[in-house]
């Protein structure tokens, strides 16, 4: 079959990487040449994931050449669900933005955010660490240049402080990076897999690339770069942020972990845990003394990070299918909430919570948005968040560590908390006349439908589950039971 | 996917997508949403009929589909659960037509019935639940759905009420998800069996299935306004009427006694739970929520905080049952679940025709209303001795079960909690009668409305009449076939069968 033979994965980054030529080339067409990108490329991981569930996992091998010489690329079931989030999530940003951005802003915004998507794209695919670096530092710049988008004084110290430690956790990276080729003579994670054994040096290397990975992931206490840099951003960039930038470098992170440290040892998973637990407190505190909207979704952001780094320690694969469930929730709710936010901001001119009341009835649609994915960040049924939550806290009974399921029950109890302290304001009445700007109807619906999809997360589980079987990422029979 | 697998997702569906349709109505079609409405109540009733009927004659219907590697979303109509469908068909159908008439010309009622379709759609989702998880789903959707009915006003007190509720409704949902977790990894399955699935599990210790029992009991317990777990249920008593009588009939605590039926029945099984020995403590709760929520409606002015005392009392009767292990006892229980329902909709209905025609909303000024509203007056006065228990009305059935069967079981205690209890509720509802009925009016009404030559609208006036004659029928005809009485004790044979 022809269809077959295509190398989708390959496709998946030259096409967004073209894109973003184009865009910078003829700035007036850059918003249908964004738009006609962004299917091209949920068409081509549909056809990727076909490809996956017909031929398994896949290897391709760039150029012709092989892994020692050339560019691996691998695409097993667990890169499939993360070029699928970034897929819908990058397809619903793109088609918000068209209502979002005027015309002088998209010319600088769609070139970037293409650009950032190749990367993204480069990075779940990529084999080997080196490729990885290359692709988390390209991601990181394309970040920071979308950050500064929005202008003004508060967005350039917080692009600025983003771009200082994103370069301070590529560097941290890329040292550990240096020490194992230096010992191993490989930067390909399939033979590193084979070859590494615990040393002194495999030990620095991976004390470096966990740390600069953690400073990217904003785990707690490394977090204090992201509220103000996801806050001040443009709303479809702090989306894009938080839903899928500091996923990519988790998503590094997890590789290393499951492939390449595996030796790492109970204590330091219990660190992580430890961490993880304290993010998702600390978190939620915070969140909950927020008075801007968009500074409490970014610190629910942090929280929601610390729930990936309970797997750790639970080390199963329900554990792990528990995290990669939060992951992929989070990333839609996020978007939406995030949207929910930016609409909002544009209707009303401002985010102060308490004088919500006066906006969201005017903007229905915004505030089901913002309800429906408050709904899953706290992991109440029916959605993804709900199933998150479920797999993890089984997984930690299962293990005999219910100590990590306290931390997040009450993280869901915390999100609960402030997710309804604003929806309560939809229901209170306000006879305040407000000068406002109306909301296009696109900004609105896709603000929705991104958290349409984050409850339909938690109606298809065994479809995804199965997709994400391909290639055994976690290892084991292949049953997440 | 043949008629019997896609029946429960139609009764389901029956109520769910014209609430749907109903959220993007614009707020003037209103002939448009009551019709819609009324369709999908009728439907509802219609094909529970159905079902009931295909289960006399011994059809199954089950609708299974995946959630989880080896969990699925399982809806089943067994006998208790066509119990507690066919209440909420029935009053949900009434309760629309109330609604309809109660909130003519009020703003944002496209949100109301889309919320409160959705609440009925969660409460039948509740019913038809065949495993624990797929309660535990339905359970939290009936805790979102609720919330903004509750609310719906937009005033302080209002928000308040519903931050409470939510406060008091989530810690509860967290409750029962941890206890259905724990539940899985001992059990390795959660789907409801006749005489509990529990009993010939291996290896679990008692200690941790007593845990676990507590978690549950106490996740349900807030629902079921348990004390010490009812605080939200006074205060949530400003949420207009057609709500609080849909919240204490049917939706909100219905569903937490339900609960611990399902919990009781086909998780721990009867038998299992009294070797447990847990049955004996959960009988001393409902004894102890009965006297003390009749204690504090003796003293509430506010008509509807005096009725939503009475249901915290009412509701633990059907825990009473219950817990008093032996079949007369469950049959009373059961039957409550039923019999409360008729007839507390009923005194909800009344008390939102006096508030909405006269502005009547303390028992203070309800001095003479009887002669002003004579027939709401007559639906409150049947409704109210059915809940003190005067035969031959839906309350005495109850308590004629309950008392017969914990005299069967040998705990006698519990007949001076029913003689007190009956003597609390004629304490407070007898003088209620006496005032409406006896006394002579104040000069002028609070705030009335005019409505021509009747005494209220008519969509106001018929549901009452309806449910007040069914708290009559389903006393005076307790022994026809089909009537509650008969099904629960059909329910109880199955549990009690050895």
């Amino acid at each position: 079959m022809l269809a077959l033979d295509i190398p989708w994965g390959v496709m998946a980054i030259i096409l967004p990487l073209a894109g973003a030529m184009s865009c910078f080339l003829w700035p007036r067409c850059a918003l249908p040449l964004g738009l006609v990108t962004a299917l091209a490329i949920v068409i081509c991981v549909a056809g990727l994931g076909w490809q996956l569930l017909e031929q398994g996992a896949q290897r391709y091998a760039v150029g012709g050449w092989g892994a020692p010489l050339g560019i691996d690329l691998y695409a097993d079931g667990l890169t499939l669900l993360m070029l699928m989030m970034t897929a819908v999530v990058g397809l619903g940003i793109s088609i918000y933005s068209c209502g979002y951005f005027n015309q002088d802003r998209a010319r600088h915004f769609w070139p970037l955010w293409m650009f950032l998507w190749a990367a993204l794209n480069a990075l779940f695919l990529s084999a080997d660490i080196f490729n990885l670096y290359v692709t988390l530092e390209l991601l990181g710049l394309a970040a920071v240049a979308l950050v500064a988008l929005a202008g003004g004084a508060d967005a350039l110290t917080g692009a600025m402080r983003y771009l200082l430690v994103s370069l301070l956790g590529s560097l941290c990276y890329l040292l550990g990076v240096a020490l194992l080729y230096h010992s191993f003579g490989s930067v390909d994670i399939a033979t590193l897999a084979e070859r590494v054994e615990s040393s002194p040096a495999v030990w620095a290397a991976m004390g470096l690339m966990i740390t600069g990975l953690l400073l990217k992931t904003a785990l707690f206490p490394l977090h204090f770069w992201l509220p103000s840099a996801h806050a001040s951003a443009p709303a479809p960039v702090s989306a894009l942020l938080s839903a899928l930038v500091v996923k990519a470098s988790f998503y590094i992170l997890l590789r290393l972990w499951l492939e390449i440290f595996p030796f790492a040892g109970a204590a330091l998973a219990q660190l992580l845990g430890l961490l993880g637990a304290a993010a998702v407190l600390w978190g939620g505190l915070q969140a909950l003394r927020q008075t801007r909207l968009k500074m409490l979704i970014a610190y629910s952001t942090v929280a929601q990070l610390g729930y990936l780094f309970l797997a750790f320690p639970l080390a199963s694969i329900t554990g792990w299918t528990g995290a990669l469930y939060v992951l992929l929730s989070h990333a839609a709710a996020k978007t939406a909430m995030f949207m929910a936010a930016g609409n909002i901001l544009y209707f009303g001119g401002h985010d102060r919570i308490v004088d919500l009341d006066r906006v969201v009835q005017h903007l229905p649609l915004t505030i089901t948005a913002f309800a429906l994915a408050g709904i899953s960040i706290m992991g109440l049924p029916p959605s993804g968040g709900f199933i998150a939550k479920w797999l993890l806290l089984e997984a930690a009974i299962r293990s005999g560590q219910w100590w990590w399921g306290i931390a997040l029950i009450l993280g869901g109890l915390l999100s609960a908390a402030w997710v309804f302290k604003v929806v309560g304001y939809a229901f209170t009445r306000s006879e305040v006349p407000h000068e406002a700007r109306a909301v296009p109807a696109a900004m609105e619906w896709t603000a929705l439908l991104m958290a349409v999809v984050a409850i339909l997360l938690g109606l298809f589980v065994p479809w995804l589950l199965a997709l994400m079987e391909i290639g055994l990422p976690f290892g084991g029979e292949g049953s997440a039971g | 996917m043949n008629w019997s697998a896609a029946l429960p997702l139609f009764v389901l569906a029956s109520s769910l997508l014209p609430g749907l349709v109903i959220f993007f109505l614009p707020e003037e079609r209103v002939a448009t949403r009551s019709s819609l409405n009324l369709a999908g109540a009728v439907l509802k009733l219609v094909l529970a009929g159905v079902m009931v009927w295909g289960i006399f004659h011994g059809s199954h219907f089950e609708t299974r589909l995946p959630l989880l590697p080896g969990l699925d979303l399982l809806l089943r109509a067994d006998s208790l659960s066509m119990l507690f469908v066919v209440l909420s068909s029935i009053l949900w159908l009434v309760t629309t037509v109330y609604a309809i008439g109660y909130l003519e010309g009020s703003p944002n009622r496209s949100r109301f019935f889309g919320f409160f379709s959705l609440c009925v759609t969660a409460t039948v989702g509740v019913a038809l639940a065949g495993n624990l998880i797929t309660f535990l789903l339905f359970y939290e959707l009936l805790t979102l759905a609720t919330y903004p009915l509750i609310v719906h006003r937009g005033t302080e007190v209002a928000r308040r009420a519903g931050r409470t509720y939510l406060i008091y409704t989530v810690a509860g949902g967290t409750l029962l998800l941890i206890g259905t977790v724990w539940l899985y990894t001992l059990a390795g399955t959660l789907e409801f069996t006749p005489r509990g699935f529990l009993s010939t599990l291996d290896g679990a210790s008692s200690t941790a299935l007593v845990i676990i029992f507590v978690l549950l009991i106490a996740g349900l317990g807030v629902k079921a306004a348990l004390i010490p777990l009812h605080g939200w249920l006074p205060q949530a008593m400003v949420a207009p009427a057609p709500v609080s009588a849909l919240l204490h009939a049917v939706a909100v605590v219905k569903a937490g006694a339900f609960g611990i039926v399902r919990v009781v029945y086909d998780v721990y099984g009867i038998q299992f739970s009294a070797t447990l020995g847990v049955t004996l403590p959960l009988a001393i709760v409902a004894a102890a929520t009965i006297i003390y929520g009749s204690m504090r409606a003796l003293f509430q002015d506010d008509l509807k905080r005096r009725l939503a005392f009475s249901t915290i009392s009412q509701v633990a009767y059907i825990v009473l049952g219950i817990a008093i292990v032996g079949p007369i006892a469950a049959v009373g229980g059961l039957v409550h679940l039923v019999h409360q329902g008729v007839m507390k909709i009923t005194l909800f209905f009344c008390a939102g025709n006096l508030a909405e025609t006269l502005g009547i909303h303390k028992i203070s000024e309800m001095n003479g209303v009887g002669r002003r509203m004579p027939w709401t007056m007559a639906a409150f006065t049947i409704a109210a001795f059915g809940m003190i228990g005067a035969p031959p009305l839906a309350g005495f059935i109850s308590k004629w079960y309950l008392g017969l069967g914990a005299l069967d079981a040998g705990q006698g205690w519990v007949i001076f909690i029913l003689a007190g209890s009956s003597l609390l509720n004629a304490g407070y509802f007898l003088p209620i009668l006496y005032a409406a009925w006896f006394k002579t009016p104040a000069d002028a009404w609070p705030a009335e409305r005019a409505f021509g030559r009747r005494e209220t609208a008519w969509a106001l006036l018929a549901p009452p009449l309806v449910t007040a004659f069914l708290t009559l029928a389903v006393g005076l005809l307790a022994s026809a076939p089909f009537s509650p009485l008969q099904w629960a004790r059909f329910i109880t044979t199955l549990e009690y069968a050895e």
